[in-house]
């Protein structure tokens, strides 16, 4: 199988443009004959679902949530990127590209990226028309402020709500489509199969989560939009709901899964306070901008009051290992020294399972600096925020901090038109693999999920559609009875077992993240990965013979949604690991340590520049044998040149 | 820092919205809680223990477990989101509880929003009342430059003070009259202080006030409960700016119409 990646050749600024034209359209009259199915309402998904409802075309759209506004998108904090130049700071298209790449580490599609940073301009605009109170200036222009280390003011923001504010103004975007009648939402369903007919995807099955009904939904075209896989982990910054099972289902039905392993921990989340814990929480990245990162030096301090342990027995990790950047390194630095000191047993806080895992951010130096108002008028919200959560004052204790999962950069393979190894089949936003590489730069999440779904996928689904015109299918069809009875038939496995079994699904799952987490997490290695693939089937059997689930398939059962979405959790941490392991080198967020240098990434460009697509091959889940053939895509770099990052 | 406690827990269940419910008493799935855990995580630990016991567990709604969503809501001790101010209930943490502590847990309770099962209620209400107008018609593609309209800080920083609304629907739990004229107020707030949204403004008031009603929301009668409950702090005084806009719109507004001749 040759993976053809369908980006434009001809100097990189013009081929989007270019791309544009030599698409096909699709008659104004003819758009209504065609229905798309967009599964997932986050900002690629509601912004996607209203931007082809405008169009003309019948969307069918569909959420877990009670309500499309509730899609994870909400969550970021930090901004939005865009190159705007609004500062005249030396911004533009090209740099924005640059950063993007180079922050990827040289592991994303050079194509890709340049169009993603050519449209962040027009979501500022967009977003701005729909109402978005970003914030601004006196003068009554839009504010700015420099974000993850870029050293250009190119983020947008809205308090520490952008995320909030630009969902709700895609959100409303898709309320005004579902009011026209454009969009037919389903709230409150999960897709839980694809349909492939004839090699295109033509619909998918769903699980109504109040009835408990499964059925099938039939499209022209299926545009998965359903965000990332970072609750593999059990703990992430994810929300509770997020899940694998729209892309993992689809993989398996013929989709190819793309760097599977290129995961990103953010370094200041709230550590786990006990072994009840159900999700982390993030805090924004600019606290590291005042705060002082430190451990004591003696083991025998760490359970002590922190104001009590003098300067020289405090060990500023960060800033005698990186003198030049000092706090502020990058996300994976950061995390994997916080990791490192803790391994060491100098961490800070409660002790779960045996390891203290927290650090200290230490605001007393800038309080006294600037003054506790100051300090309170940068991040009052977030101590406040913090506050609530630990019972602590920062203001007079350290913050305690540590790494958290927090996005996933691999995906869904997707070529230039986002559409994945299935003909017909799309995805948009973190679901897909496509353009932060091996590591995503802060404030562009939000960014490509926006420009996936606002400026993307309306041309590009339109373009398939043109081309293979309008074909009639059926309930009836053979194809389309056979995975509905398939998905029946999984779901009512899930309460037979459930019904004997004695170990709850969030058990299951928490094993899980253990292993993901201590062998596929910031640091990974061969020896580890390999134990890791040794046993993690032997914890999918278990799943299947033990698992306990209440309830039955029919009307809300929380327990049944989980399990289904572990069961695929499962067979997903197995990829990432086996990933991991055929991934001999470093690079972004993926630290395998036998390939560092002084702690930094050491990248293989030789073997290594390439994007790794597995390819499931159809065998019974239940058997030991491998069941992915891996499909590789080279990547080349015509513009930016390959170099080694380095913050010391 | 007292580690662990011990809770009296009534819950109301429910099995669906046609169906009677009732408190029953979990007080004995209810030990040994951390006082560190957040409210949700508490009822985490309960449906754990009632699953090992093959007793179904508690249904609510959650999802990103910090306090943005909007999802989770429930009333713990006869107020919305439980008795931390400007918190929602997966941001209420345990300290907030002293051990023995009585704690009583049901649903929003609003003819609006039906329970559809224990904790889970149907707030498809707040998205219809969203589609009857509260949006600024823009398509992908048609916007002008963002810094062509300047919006003056101060008026931006209150369209952001309205915009904060989470949809959680607290404000209609707290209620006397289940109005949810917080939730429209903050909306037509938003969008009617911003110049972008000055064109619908009129029409938008209308519309969104006209569907509050037929989704069954009783009216304003200034209890400011809402304003209490809210966990995002969002100001009654959007209410009175909506019923400002409302009896203008209702007195003045018809639909522009182009001129001819002159």
């Amino acid at each position: 199988m040759e993976l053809r990646s369908n980006a434009p050749t001809g100097p990189i600024e013009k081929r989007w443009d270019q791309h544009r034209f030599d698409m096909k359209l699709v008659n104004p009259s003819n758009k209504r004959k065609f229905t798309v199915i967009m599964v997932g309402t986050g900002l690629a998904g509601a912004g996607g679902a209203s931007a082809m409802a405008d169009l003309g075309y019948h969307v069918k759209a569909f959420c877990y949530q009670d309500s499309p506004r509730r899609a994870h998108s909400i969550a970021a904090q930090g901004g939005i990127n865009a190159a705007k130049n609004y500062q005249g700071d030396g911004d533009s298209v090209y740099r924005l590209f640059y950063d993007t790449v180079k922050g990827g580490d040289f592991r994303s599609r050079e194509s890709n990226v340049y169009r993603l940073a050519q449209v962040s301009v027009n979501i500022i605009d967009q977003s701005v028309a729909l109402g978005v109170p970003f914030a601004r200036e006196y003068g009554g222009l839009l504010a700015n402020r420099s974000f993850g280390g870029a050293q250009v003011s190119r983020t947008f923001y809205a308090r520490g709500q952008t995320g909030q504010q630009l969902l709700l103004g895609a959100y409303s975007s898709l309320s005004r489509t579902i009011a026209s009648g454009g969009v037919t939402m389903h709230n409150r369903c999960e897709m839980v199969d694809l349909i492939v007919v004839d090699g295109r995807a033509r619909g998918i099955v769903t699980r109504d989560l109040v009835t408990g009904k499964i059925e099938s939904h039939l499209a022209d075209a299926v545009v998965l939009a359903t965000g990332g896989y970072g609750n593999v982990f059990y703990l992430s910054t994810n929300a509770k709901g997020c899940n694998t099972s729209a892309i993992w289902r689809a993989h398996r039905r013929g989709a190819l899964f793309a760097n599977p392993c290129f995961t990103q921990i953010h370094p200041t989340c709230i550590p786990q306070a006990g072994d009840y814990q159900s999700k982390l929480t993030l805090m924004s990245e600019s606290l590291r901008n005042d705060g002082r990162v430190w451990v004591p030096r003696k083991k025998e301090d760490c359970t002590k009051d922190p104001s009590s342990i003098p300067e020289k027995d405090r060990y500023y990790y960060l800033e005698e290992k990186y003198p030049a950047f000092g706090n502020l390194v990058p996300r994976d630095i950061a995390s994997r020294q916080a990791k490192i000191v803790c391994d060491e047993g100098l961490g800070v806080g409660p002790e779960v399972m045996d390891v203290r895992r927290g650090v200290y951010l230490d605001f007393a130096d800038a309080i006294k600096r600037d003054g506790e108002s100051v300090i309170a008028e940068k991040y009052g919200n977030l101590f406040e925020m913090y506050e609530r959560i630990t019972g602590e004052s920062p203001y007079k204790y350290p913050m305690r901090i540590y790494p958290a999962t927090h996005y996933t950069m691999g995906g869904l393979w997707v070529d230039y038109n986002l559409m994945s190894t299935i003909d017909g089949m799309f995805v948009a936003g973190e679901a897909n693999f496509s353009d932060h590489g091996a590591n995503r730069l802060g404030a562009s999440a939000l960014m490509q999920g926006l420009a996936d779904g606002y400026f993307v996928l309306p041309y590009v689904v339109g373009n398939y559609l043109a081309n293979v015109g309008k074909s009639k299918i059926d309930e009836s069809h053979a194809g389309v009875k056979q995975v509905v009875d398939e998905v029946t038939a999984r779901y009512q496995k899930l309460i037979d077992i459930g019904q004997k079994g004695k170990e709850t699904v969030d058990s299951f799952h928490k094993k899980l993240g253990h292993y993901i987490w201590d062998f596929c997490g910031m640091a990974r290695n061969a020896a580890g990965l390999k134990k890791a693939l040794a046993e993690l089937p032997e914890l999918r059997e278990q799943f299947y013979k033990n698992v306990k689930i209440t309830g039955s398939g029919e009307g809300l059962n929380q327990e049944l949604e989980r399990a289904g979405r572990v069961a695929d959790f499962l067979e997903l941490g197995e990829l990432m690991c086996r990933d991991a392991l055929e991934r001999d080198e470093s690079a972004g967020c993926h630290f395998r340590e036998e390939h560092q240098q002084n702690g930094e990434c050491v990248r293989d460009d030789e073997h290594y520049a390439h994007v790794a697509a597995w390819k499931w091959n159809g065998k019974d889940i239940t058997s030991r044998e491998a069941n992915h053939e891996l499909v590789k895509e080279p990547l080349t770099y015509e513009y930016v040149k390959m170099s080694q990052r380095s913050y010391k | 820092m007292a580690e662990t406690i011990d809770l009296k827990l009534h819950v109301w269940r429910q099995d669906g919205p046609k169906d009677g419910g009732a408190f029953q008493d979990y007080s004995k799935y209810a030990t040994g809680i951390s006082t560190h855990a957040s409210f949700l995580e508490f009822l985490d630990v309960v449906n754990e223990r009632l699953v090992l016991a093959t007793k179904e567990p508690i249904a609510f709604d959650h999802d990103c477990r910090e306090g943005i969503c909007g999802m989770c809501g429930m009333v713990v001790n006869g107020q919305p989101h439980g008795p931390q101010r400007a918190t929602t209930t997966c941001q209420l943490h345990m300290r907030q509880f002293k051990n023995g502590e009585e704690i009583w847990v049901e649903p929003w309770r609003a003819s609006s929003f039906p329970v559809i099962k224990d904790l889970v209620v149907d707030r498809g209400a707040f998205d219809r009342i969203i589609q009857a107008g509260g949006f600024i018609t823009a398509r992908a593609g048609a916007a002008p430059d963002a810094n062509l309209v300047p919006v003056p800080k101060p008026i931006a920083e209150e369209a952001m003070d309205a915009a904060a609304c989470i949809g959680c629907g607290a404000c209609v739990a707290a209620c006397p009259n289940a109005s949810a004229s917080l939730f429209v107020g903050a909306k037509l707030g938003h969008l009617g202080l911003l110049p972008q949204g000055q064109a619908e403004r009129m029409k938008r008031t209308l519309s969104m006030v006209a569907q509050h009603e037929k989704e069954g929301f009783g009216g304003c009668s200034n209890h400011y409960e809402c304003e209490a409950a809210c966990p995002k702090s969002i100001s009654v005084a959007f209410i009175s700016r909506m019923n400002r806009d409302y009896v203008k719109a209702a007195l003045t507004y018809s639909e522009p119409q182009a001129k001819t001749g002159d």
